[in-house]
């Protein structure tokens, strides 16, 4: 692979910052030149977080124009299709099916497209979309915060670099009291796509 | 050579370290608190950096330090520079002993601001050197050409970021820690430069004036000045982040990209337009190249292509420059078509939060509200709208004794943060008892600068080099200010926080209600299984107006008003118990309290 461009979406409080950090590592690793971008501040209170990842031979904007995403890592259904508009038709799509639903849905009278329809509507522009449920696992395996890394381990499997090298990346980001959890939920991410 | 992948900030710090500076302070702002979070998370041991209380006392801590001879940074969010600018001011005609560099980091796009003022304007006002790297490795190495022009022309040095230069990663080469002074010498006593009085100041402004003469002089060679000569057709002239969106938008165009952006080199940019067809200024928000090089005689334009509002982001400057026909319209592009109409995420506070008990009452009693600077911002939005100014950081109180002696109707509340109430709310205060308004100063205590990541202050019992420092308790130091009605109330127990609102709204001076409740962000309890009896449910909404990410609308129905019963989300709730105290049939429990539907 020349270059990876990667949209890393979801909601302030996932991890999603955190994940796109790990990709960042991952991609000077491996040998890119890297520039990631992503927007802080209010954002993290619960508000939508995307981030743009760039591996390549030389990346200059550290913004990723429309329709260059070759990849897309969504945390949840509805941040997938808010940022969809930025991929590339051919890209890949990878999306955790539990909703978080805005408190414009909660306390309003908007209401949060059913799965069928995020699928239908991430399908209708893409054809390679993968759904996956990682917070239900996650929840299976003890703690719904490793969400992020489950997604991450299944994220793996489109890239031609050394799990291990994913692996060395995720655990340096945990405390050393997590890592043997956020190990099992790497793994499990990378069977989960594997099975599927 | 070692490389690392850093952000912006994360690289300022390591200039800081490469460039032997010793002191580091700032007030936290996005997106410029990560510079001193860097500093001393990584080089405490030789790096002395604290959170001041406001900018301005930064600045002035900043300006003793280098008077005593140490190399000195300074960091501040682009208003932070408003604070701190008064400071600056009278630095430019003393100069220092040692280098001091100033870091704004700017917001356009106002992705957490109150304004997108442009502060490249204050190199201008204050006639000093101002550095725009753009990318990590830039923001490293201008900390280190920073310092170098701060010593060699005797000035304070502006280095301006944006959120995009200070939040992004990209990739940096290290370099090592230059020996450092272990010891000062006494402190210098050269009253003519340093001593700001009249007539010795008046003899220090030629000093500025010719300096600035001799700084223009050294743009001309500085290799951060530098022209990438491509097709000749169309040249354009940037700084800062915009210059890596200009080489995706336009690659084969030629490029004079300006490190140092005040004073300009004026021979360097003749030459570049001469050897041009056409030259255009690509810079966000104001134009502050562009009108200098118009200045200079020279015709290029900039600002009747490109709006002075926003970011120049890739997709916009594409937008704008084929609008401007400098560029062809993409053919083929086959493009997905944005969704409208998603149900939008707007930030809340988070499942856990100690201030939305104040704002669930706010918006109830429907009172004026003068807001402030923090994540209690939040409470402006839905579902509380309960928040009706919101200005500058310390604005709310000053705003609640403007309320006062207009003779505004109903009494008014101001919201402020323990943060914010040192920073700037002390002098408003202070002024209200002098002046003696009335209303409700409500200080929403949880213990720490949350908003801008959790950054200690003189109200918390730790500072930033990690050691114990002794707490100002707020109770006490407002009632020595005078305030003699003080409510402390625990911000978890709702009813509490009503009586005491209730009780300061009726007092006739001004109040001070203190809702006192540590950020869950800090405490980050464990997920509770607090659970919605479906039968006792009568669907009326009021939990949904607590606005917690964790209170969702269930499928069930409630028969009679065919309105949407309330669940709890089990991965959010960490059982704050809000909700349970505010819902009128007791249809919320605890965990293991109750029967779960």
């Amino acid at each position: 692979m020349s270059r990876a461009d990667i949209l890393v979406a979801g909601v302030g409080g996932q991890g999603t910052l955190l994940a796109s950090n790990i990709l960042s590592e991952v991609g000077m690793r491996a040998g890119y030149d890297v520039k990631k971008s992503d927007v802080l501040g209010l954002s993290v209170r619960g508000g939508s977080v995307l981030s743009h990842v760039r591996w390549g031979s030389e990346v200059a904007s550290p913004v990723v124009p429309q329709g260059s995403m070759t990849h897309l890592l969504a945390f949840e259904p509805l941040e997938a299709l808010r940022g969809l508009h930025l991929m590339n038709r051919s890209a890949q799509v990878l999306c955790n099916s539990q909703p978080i639903p805005p408190v414009s849905v909660s306390s309003g009278d908007l209401t949060y497209p059913s799965m069928e329809t995020v699928e239908a509507q991430l399908t209708k522009e893409i054809a390679a979309v993968q759904m996956i449920s990682a917070t239900k696992l996650a929840m299976e395996m003890g703690n719904p915060r490793v969400t992020n890394v489950i997604m991450l381990g299944a994220f793996s499997t489109y890239f031609d670099i050394d799990p291990h090298v994913w692996l060395d990346v995720v655990l340096a980001g945990v405390p050393e009291k997590h890592a043997e959890l956020n190990g099992a939920a790497f793994q499990a991410g990378r069977d989960l796509l594997a099975k599927e | 050579m070692t490389k690392a992948l850093l952000s912006g900030n994360e690289a300022l710090a390591r200039g800081a370290y490469e460039a032997g500076i010793q002191i580091a302070t700032g007030y936290p702002g996005t997106p410029s608190s990560e510079i001193l979070e860097a500093v001393a998370k990584h080089y405490g041991e030789d790096i002395y950096a604290e959170w001041s209380t406001n900018e301005k006392v930064a600045m002035d801590a900043a300006a003793g330090a280098a008077y005593s001879g140490r190399r000195t940074m300074v960091t501040t969010k682009q208003v932070g520079m408003n604070v701190l600018a008064d400071s600056l001011l009278y630095t430019i005609y003393t100069g220092m002993e040692a280098g001091l560099v100033i870091v704004t980091a700017d917001d356009p796009g106002m992705f957490s601001s109150q304004n997108e003022q442009d502060n490249r304007w204050y190199a201008k006002l204050a006639k000093i050197p101002l550095l725009e790297p753009c990318d990590s490795q830039e923001c490293k190495d201008a900390i280190l050409k920073g310092i170098e022009l701060s010593e060699r022309f005797d000035t304070p040095v502006l280095i301006k970021t944006t959120m995009r230069t200070s939040h992004s990663k990209s990739i940096v080469e290290l370099g090592t820690r230059p020996e450092t002074p272990r010891d000062v010498p006494p402190f210098t006593r050269n009253q003519r430069k340093y001593v700001c009085t009249a007539m010795w100041a008046k003899e220090r402004h030629p000093v500025v004036e010719q300096r600035l003469v001799e700084m223009a002089d050294f743009a001309e060679t500085m290799r951060e000045n530098r022209i990438e000569m491509r097709d000749s057709s169309l040249g354009i002239i940037t700084a800062g982040v915009p210059y890596t969106y200009v080489r995706e938008v336009f690659p084969t165009a030629s490029i004079l990209k300006l490190g140092m952006t005040y004073p300009l080199p004026q021979d360097l940019i003749r030459t570049f337009v001469d050897d041009v067809e056409q030259a255009i200024v690509v810079e966000e928000l104001d134009p502050f190249l562009e009108e200098q090089i118009r200045a200079m005689g020279l015709d290029v334009t900039g600002k009747e292509h490109f709006p002075a509002c926003d970011e120049l982001i890739p997709d916009l400057l594409r937008q704008y420059s084929v609008d401007a026909g400098l560029l062809d319209a993409p053919k083929g592009d086959d493009l997905i078509e944005k969704i409208d109409h998603l149900p939008p995420r707007v930030p809340v506070l988070c499942a856990g939060c100690p201030h939305r008990s104040t704002y669930f009452w706010l918006a109830r009693m429907g009172v004026p509200v003068a807001g402030d600077v923090g994540c209690y911002n939040l409470g402006c939005l839905p579902p509380f709208n309960a928040q009706h100014t919101m200005g500058c950081m310390g604005a709310s109180i000053g705003v609640l004794h403007g309320m006062s002696i207009a003779g505004a109707p109903e009494k008014g509340v101001a919201t402020i943060g323990d943060s914010t109430l040192f920073h700037s709310g002390l002098p408003a205060l202070a002024n209200m008892v002098h002046n003696q308004s009335k209303g409700v100063v409500i200080v929403m205590d949880n213990g720490t600068t949350a908003m801008t990541g959790h950054q200690d202050h003189p109200g918390t019992d730790w500072s930033l080099h990690g050691k114990t420092a002794p707490r100002i308790p707020i109770e006490p130091l407002v009632r020595a200010m005078g305030i003699e009605k003080v409510v402390p109330v625990d911000a978890f127990d709702t009813a509490a926080v009503k009586a005491g609102l209730d009780d300061c709204l009726a007092f006739d001076g001004p109040s001070v209600l203190i809702t006192e409740g540590p950020c869950v962000q800090v405490t980050k309890p464990d997920l509770a299984t607090y659970s919605v009896d479906s039968d006792a449910c009568i669907a009326c909404g009021t939990c949904f107006k607590l606005g917690c990410p964790a209170i969702v609308k269930s499928n069930l129905v409630h028969e009679a008003t065919g309105k949407h019963k309330a669940e709890i989300d089990l991965t959010q709730c960490v059982g704050c118990d809000m909700c349970r105290q505010v819902c009128p049939t007791s249809a919320i429990h605890r965990p293991g309290e109750g029967s779960s539907k």
